[in-house]
């Protein structure tokens, strides 16, 4: 020390020793250092890529969209043709991508909660089984899964004219589910209206049933009331229209069946795997979430009176959601990430079609960045709606 | 007066009676377990029923009719498919998972030099079981030895080249191999950057915690696939002319980023609750940041996350089987490539292969599952209040 302050008589020097002790100046240091690295980095990529590229002869920027796409897609919820343009396969494509992101979210949550419940139950058959179904599905890859149902099991199925006849006129062979298209006809705008008016009158129903029973205490049978309006009102401008909605029923012909709207079996098998793998793991998430709420909780309950459906649905679940809802929101993300493998077995989701496309085109920056956009949007907007259901969930403390 | 001459002392305890009849045994398990209330005597039927429904044919399609040998696809075939079994007869396909054993082992590995991977994997399990075991010494050197050297050692001797073993192209590679080599390097490389990402994001220099926050946001927001397709296509487009990169690298490097974004999530983790007295305690210390992060934060941090490490590691293993989507033939790659042989191509084919590499998966997976499980028993002892 004593030679440090001797040696730092001139102001120069004492100035350059402390600026490199200083904790501010070195992570300034540091930092501008990173940046010029990763400057550096990425010029010399984007030099190489701009190289490579005009010597593949390959014309960057998204003008390509609009070009004729040229491929068939199997199974698509808007209209299309290989005459259609690029952007609209992708457009499809992430059509095709959300639709069974959602369905197979729901059919997860579903089985999920199910199975979750069941590991926690008294009966020790069912509890067995619930931790026999978590831990195959938990320890096995989704693309795996997905091989499974697909070329396992459902090539298996009957050819198309031995379909199995399913209820409500649908059909089951091995070139997929039919079911009867509905077909909206004049004046479905009406019931669209319909519902949409139900659902507003049951929130307002919900607050003021909710209100009155601060105030009074009067309970008021909010469900059921909902139920009536979501389900009759649509009913009742569906009957006063003279059922606007007809319904394109599959009919079976020689070798194959017309008519009606096919779940191709890439779909099928996809769906099922996804919906399964996922399953195991909210099946984790609901047990851990419900063995977390102390028994205190329960037996208080208990011995206020309530019936155990009301302890699970008034004191057990609401606390319970708030463990579950973080990890859930990241499950279901997983699903929609996962639903990528779709590329495996040929269904056309956002990353098939970009494939296809990559695979026509070579624009790959292009529709990797496409890739990128797409999924984050989804992510982000997933988090945005969950994270606003958390915090309502969440506990309102004083 | 109260001991002078009592009538009766007991001296022993009375020993405890046995519990009523019908509160113990199999009758009362049962009537607990399974017959408690009218619901569960429901539930109990519907299980049984289901379990009746799908027990007895998983066995029998799995081992009472299954073919065990045969020399090619005659053997799994009914008569009608122009096999031998009788018609309408259907078991797994044994004989084709042995006949392509070593193919789903080995991949296309040249036959004479198999011993090079066996031995590579000789190593790998001896090196391993000691770091596994908590009370084993020397985990430094064990884990230099796991972690560095033998990644070295394993490189030379699988690839060849040097010392005259012969050049064994990546392409040949296949089966479990490719499998292991995919999941143990994305391990060993997602633990130390996973590490790096995670002090990153809680550094307290803005542009790095900016950057760090980017990277692990972007990469887990989009689905392995796509950095695979990024990694095969784009990096190719990043390098000058005249370099190329090996496909098996290719895969190496996009299951590695893939997998450090996710380690860095479960390592915040641990950095979250340290209290913060520990990283104040080691400033007054006088320790330097990278003093404090290794001797003091990490060593707490990490074993407090261990079961999360393992679950990462259990889902990077799994997710290596996409690189199949990408043409490489890991497991599931060279399970699925089989089955279009027409040699053994019949209907139970495809299923008994998947059978096959699911029980692989499975077995590696639950293991894994259950050493997570045994550690955090095992490190539960030192944070019990």
């Amino acid at each position: 020390m004593a030679g440090m302050a001797l040696n730092s008589d001139t102001p120069n020097t004492k100035k350059a020793s402390s600026l490199i002790y200083d904790p501010k100046a070195r992570g300034i240091f540091y930092q501008v250092l990173t940046v010029a690295l990763l400057v550096l980095f990425v010029w010399t990529i984007a030099q190489n890529t701009i190289h490579n590229l005009q010597r593949a002869n390959i014309a960057s920027g998204f003008g390509f969209l609009n070009g004729r796409a040229g491929f068939d897609i199997g199974q698509s919820l808007i209209a299309y043709s290989s005459d259609s343009t690029y952007g609209r396969a992708l457009v499809v494509g992430i059509l095709n991508t959300l639709q069974v992101a959602i369905i197979g979210i729901i059919t997860a949550s579903i089985i999920g909660f199910i199975v979750g419940i069941a590991r926690l139950s008294n009966n020790w058959l069912i509890a067995k089984l619930a931790q026999v179904y978590v831990e195959v599905f938990r320890n096995i890859p989704p693309l795996l899964v997905i091989f499974f149902w697909y070329k396992g099991v459902l090539t298996i199925l009957p050819q198309a004219r031995d379909s199995l006849n399913l209820p409500l006129g649908s059909y089951l062979n091995n070139r997929g589910l039919f079911v009867p298209k509905p077909i909206w006809g004049d004046g479905t705008w009406m019931m669209l209206v319909a519902i949409l008016i139900a659902v507003i009158a049951t929130i307002v129903i919900a607050r003021w049933a909710k209100q009155r029973q601060m105030r009074t205490g009067q309970p008021f049978h909010t469900v059921w009331t909902g139920i009536a309006l979501i389900v009759g009102l649509p009913l009742v401008t569906f009957v006063a229209l003279g059922s606007p909605v007809t319904f394109d029923f599959p009919i079976a012909g020689k070798f194959n069946l017309t008519g009606g709207s096919v779940l191709g079996p890439e779909f099928m098998s996809l769906y099922l795997a996804l919906s399964f793998y996922t399953a195991a793991f909210i099946a984790e998430i609901v047990r851990a979430g419900i063995r977390s709420v102390p028994k205190g909780q329960t037996e208080a309950a208990n011995a206020l009176g309530l019936r155990s459906a009301a302890v699970t649905r008034l004191i057990v679940l609401p606390q319970a959601l708030r463990i579950i809802i973080p990890p859930l929101t990241s499950q279901y993300l997983n699903l929609t990430k996962n639903s990528s493998l779709a590329v495996a077995v040929g269904f056309a989701d956002v990353v098939a079609i970009g494939g296809t496309m990559l695979n026509q085109t070579g624009q790959a920056v292009e529709i990797v960045a496409l890739w990128l956009v797409i999924y984050l949007s989804i992510s982000v907007s997933t988090a945005i709606f969950m994270n606003w259901f958390n915090a309502k969930m969440a506990l309102v403390e004083r | 007066m109260a001991n002078a001459n009592p009538a009766f002392v007991r001296r022993d305890m009375v020993a405890a009676q046995p519990a009523p009849p019908g509160a113990t045994g199999v009758s009362h398990w049962l009537r607990t377990k399974l017959f408690a209330t009218p619901k569960d005597i429901v539930l109990t039927l519907l299980a049984i029923a289901l379990i009746v429904y799908i027990v007895p044919g998983m066995i029998d399609w799995l081992f009472i009719h299954a073919s065990w040998t045969g020399e090619n696809r005659a053997a799994c075939a009914t008569i009608q498919q122009g096999g031998v079994l009788p018609n309408g007869q259907s078991g797994a396909c044994w004989a084709f998972v042995g006949a392509k054993f070593q193919q789903f082992i080995f991949g296309r590995y040249p036959f004479d030099e198999r011993w090079r991977p066996m031995l590579v994997m000789v190593m790998f399990v001896i090196l391993l079981i000691p770091m596994l075991i908590p009370k084993a010494p020397f985990k430094g050197w064990n884990a230099l030895a796991l972690f560095i050297i033998l990644p070295i050692i394993a490189f030379f001797l699988l690839i060849g080249g040097p010392f005259g073993l012969p050049y064994v192209e990546t392409p040949l590679w296949g089966g479990l191999m490719v499998t292991l080599i995919l999941s143990f390097f994305g391990i060993t490389v997602s633990l130390p950057f996973g590490i790096i990402l995670a002090l990153g994001r809680r550094s307290e220099l803005p542009v790095i915690k900016m950057l760090c926050v980017m990277f692990i946001e972007v990469i887990r927001g989009i689905p392995l696939i796509t950095v695979l397709f990024m990694a095969s296509v784009m990096l190719p487009l990043f390098l000058p002319d005249g370099w190329t990169f090996d496909k098996l690298l290719r895969a190496l490097i996009g299951v590695s980023i893939f997998s450090s974004a996710y380690m860095a999530e479960v390592i915040r983790g641990g950095l979250q609750v340290i209290p913060k007295g520990q990283f104040e305690g080691a400033d007054s210390l006088g320790l330097s940041y990278w003093q404090k992060m290794r001797l003091i934060i990490l060593p707490q941090a990490i074993k407090l996350v261990i079961p999360g490490i393992v679950n990462t590691f259990i889902g990077l293993f799994k997710d290596t089987s996409l690189v199949s989507i990408i043409g490489m033939f890991d497991l599931l790659g060279i399970v699925t490539l089989n089955q279009s042989d027409a040699n053994w191509s019949t209907p139970v084919t495809p299923v008994t292969g998947y059978v096959f590499a699911g029980f692989i998966f499975w077995l590696f997976c639950f293991g894994m599952s259950r050493y997570s499980a045994f550690m955090e028993r095992h490190l539960d002892t030192a944070h019990k209040r």
